[in-house]
């Protein structure tokens, strides 16, 4: 064989932290390539697309704004992965929380009060949480597998903001328009420094990083958590209650993807309309994974994403590129990250055939 | 009603197609979760094919090949480099909804004409049964083929038990001396093939054009009909005509203008896969019973 692999017999701390930048610098040059492919200057293209979005006055504000939903409900999703909670509906509880944030801004109007938003926030984190709350129900108590019901609930929950936003919500102002009305001042995301979009929910997911990483690695929570992801026996010889952390992984999940949702349509969009993500919820799992299911790791892997978004746009105005080419690259990224990973835990050998093999990892013991 | 009927086939085809090569695939113990993505490339290769060549058997085979090719990325990250399969399989969804965006991108409005019927003279006359049996496009008669072939294989061939065997208890295969990762490769290829397949019928019979996702949850909808099917062939004939019934009545139903908006009628395949996952799976121990073991665990050949 061509290439073998010798186990190390323990994790790899450098193949930890080394593998997301391997997988990242092999995307990048995938993605050169592929530039090349589409009749491109490689060059040209890859400066339009890492480099040239920092470049402007709103451009790295811009890059917090798209990171903060990515952040939001990676932090949720890297808690849920590592109990094997597999919630890949995030992009449904991002949608109910738009829905439900959405509700209470379109019914107090023009009314204003310190207690609209505050409102609004409750309101998102509980119908990202309901929305949670179905794959978690039927997880526990029907063994239904969370990742197929999730997933077909994301597909309910488009539906159902299709049908407020053609039907009963829509803005009877809106020149026909598939929209609803914009949300009035209270009812906005206040913004953090002025002439940017940087909006309250950037702030929120640092926080929420913060938090999670906090909860993760010094709490008897945490702890369990990472038990019954790694030894799910052990957890229950343990006592650990698995129907009660797969609760709180999809609660937590659901209500961080629902925030990030309302902070969309109250922030950047400021009204709901069928499109308020451009696959958040997804490109959140990648997010997840390159951040070592760790929250820091998270935000980091956040601004990284992001930076897919911006340069998307950029080369779609400038190259005029289809947006599609984000996707392949966030999709290339994840293909890279979890082939980079065999190196934890593996040593490769490269050549002919390894007879002595067995021989040589006794010897390493 | 004969026509009823027949939609009905068109809409359970392409969940039979990718229902069974996943089939395969899990019973070798490969959970492969990029069948939606798998699906798109198929459609859009098929597509693509078809409108330069002119021929639609092209098409069908570009697809297939598609399909295969993309499983082959899924098998080299998850079966030779190990990494967790359910993370993979979403990269390929990922991955495979970016690539036919854009490899479609100019073909979106092109329209084709519908794989032909193949007529039997005589048969095809018949009342009721005719049209039915006997006056189909090639991949419905290909997709009961296959289904028929991927049962005699797993139930009555040596390579089928082999391979189940593998799916069931990798350890102990291996110990016996089958190759399981050629094995699980080629398994996982044909399942990557009859998602191809199940993406050109999407593409060049159910609607013979090209749209950005156009799949629509398709390919989750086969794996959990997989589920449905507690990895028994021929419940998955039954589940993927139930499912086929049910897209159908949504389309039917908002046809006939009933008074519920449309997106309610459109959700009905989604809330049906869920209530028929947690039908099936709440007897907990017919799952383990007839669930590959290994299902979805990375094998390593020690020594």
């Amino acid at each position: 064989m061509w290439l073998a692999l010798e186990p190390r017999g323990q994790r790899s701390a450098f193949w930890t932290y080394g593998s997301p930048v391997l997988a990242l610098l092999l995307t990048v040059v995938t993605a050169a390539i592929i530039f090349a492919a589409l009749g491109q200057d490689p060059a040209k293209a890859l400066w339009t697309f890492l480099v040239e979005p920092l470049t402007s006055a709103s451009g790295l504000p811009e890059l917090f704004v798209k990171a903060a939903p990515l952040i939001l409900i990676g932090v949720g999703l890297s808690i849920g992965f590592r109990a094997n909670v597999w919630n890949i509906g995030a992009e449904g509880q991002f949608t109910l929380g738009a829905i439900f944030g959405g509700w209470v801004a379109l019914r107090v109007g023009e009314g204003s009060g310190w207690w609209v938003f505050p409102a609004m926030l409750l309101a998102s984190i509980l119908g990202g949480m309901i929305w949670a709350a179905i794959p978690a129900l039927l997880k526990t108590r029907f063994n239904a597998n969370e990742i197929l019901t999730s997933l077909m609930l994301t597909y309910v929950a488009q539906l159902l903001l299709l049908y407020l936003v053609t039907g009963p919500w829509k803005d009877p102002e809106g020149y026909g328009f598939p929209q609803t009305a914009m949300f009035g001042d209270a009812a906005t995301a206040p913004i953090l420094i002025a002439e940017t979009r940087l909006h309250l929910g950037v702030f929120v997911a640092f926080v929420a990083a913060l938090l999670g990483w906090l909860i993760l690695s010094k709490s008897l929570l945490g702890f369990q958590l990472r038990v019954l992801g790694s030894a799910p026996r052990a957890a229950r010889f343990a006592g650990f209650s698995e129907s009660g952390l797969i609760w709180l992984s999809l609660l937590l999940g659901g209500g961080l993807a629902g925030l990030a949702g309302l902070f969309e349509v109250a922030g950047p969009i400021g009204q709901l309309t069928p499109s308020i993500s451009p696959g958040y919820g997804f490109t959140a799992i990648i997010v997840a994974f390159l951040g070592r299911l760790h929250p820091l790791g998270v935000v980091l892997a956040g601004l990284v994403l992001a930076l897919s978004y911006l340069g998307g746009e950029a080369a779609q105005i400038d190259l005029g590129l289809p947006n599609a080419v984000t996707g392949i690259f966030q999709g290339i990224l994840l293909f890279y990250l979890l082939g980079c990973d065999v190196l934890i835990l593996y040593r490769l050998r490269f050549g002919g055939k390894q007879l002595g093999g067995k021989s040589l990892r006794g010897a390493s013991r | 009603m004969i026509n009823i009927l027949l939609s009905i086939m068109t809409a359970s085809t392409p969940l039979l197609l990718a229902a069974t090569g996943e089939l395969v695939a899990e019973k070798s113990g490969v959970l492969n979760l990029g069948l939606e993505g798998m699906m798109l490339v198929g459609a859009v290769i098929g597509f693509a094919a078809t409108v330069h060549t002119g021929s639609a058997s092209l098409g069908v085979l570009a697809a297939v090949l598609a399909g295969i090719a993309m499983s082959l990325v899924f098998a080299f990250l998850s079966l030779t480099l190990m990494a967790n399969q359910v993370a993979t399989g979403l990269a390929l969804t990922i991955f495979g909804t970016g690539l036919s965006a854009l490899m479609g991108a100019g073909y979106v409005g092109t329209a084709l004409q519908p794989l032909p019927k193949l007529t039997l003279p005589g048969l095809s006359d018949l009342p009721v049964l005719g049209p039915l049996l006997f006056h189909q496009d090639a991949l419905i008669y290909g997709s009961f083929i296959l289904l028929i072939a991927v049962a005699w294989f797993l139930y009555r061939s040596h390579a089928g038990l082999v391979l189940r065997a593998i799916g069931d208890s990798h350890d102990a295969a291996h110990a016996i001396g089958y190759p399981v990762i050629a094995i699980r490769y080629a398994a996982t290829a044909f399942g990557g093939g009859m998602a191809g397949l199940a993406g050109a019928y999407m593409s060049l019979v159910y609607s013979p054009s090209w749209s950005e996702n156009m799949t629509a949850g398709r390919g989750w909808i086969a794996l959990a009909l997989v589920v449905f099917a507690t990895w028994r062939p021929g419940w998955l004939l039954l589940g993927a005509y139930l499912f086929g019934g049910i897209m159908y009545m949504s389309l039917y139903i908002q046809g006939l203008g009933v008074n519920l908006p449309s997106q309610f009628i459109s959700s009905l395949p989604y809330l049906a896969t869920i209530v028929v996952l947690v039908m099936i799976s709440r007897d907990r121990l017919r799952i383990r019973l007839n669930a590959p073991a290994c299902l979805g665990r990375p094998f390593f050949a020690a020594g």
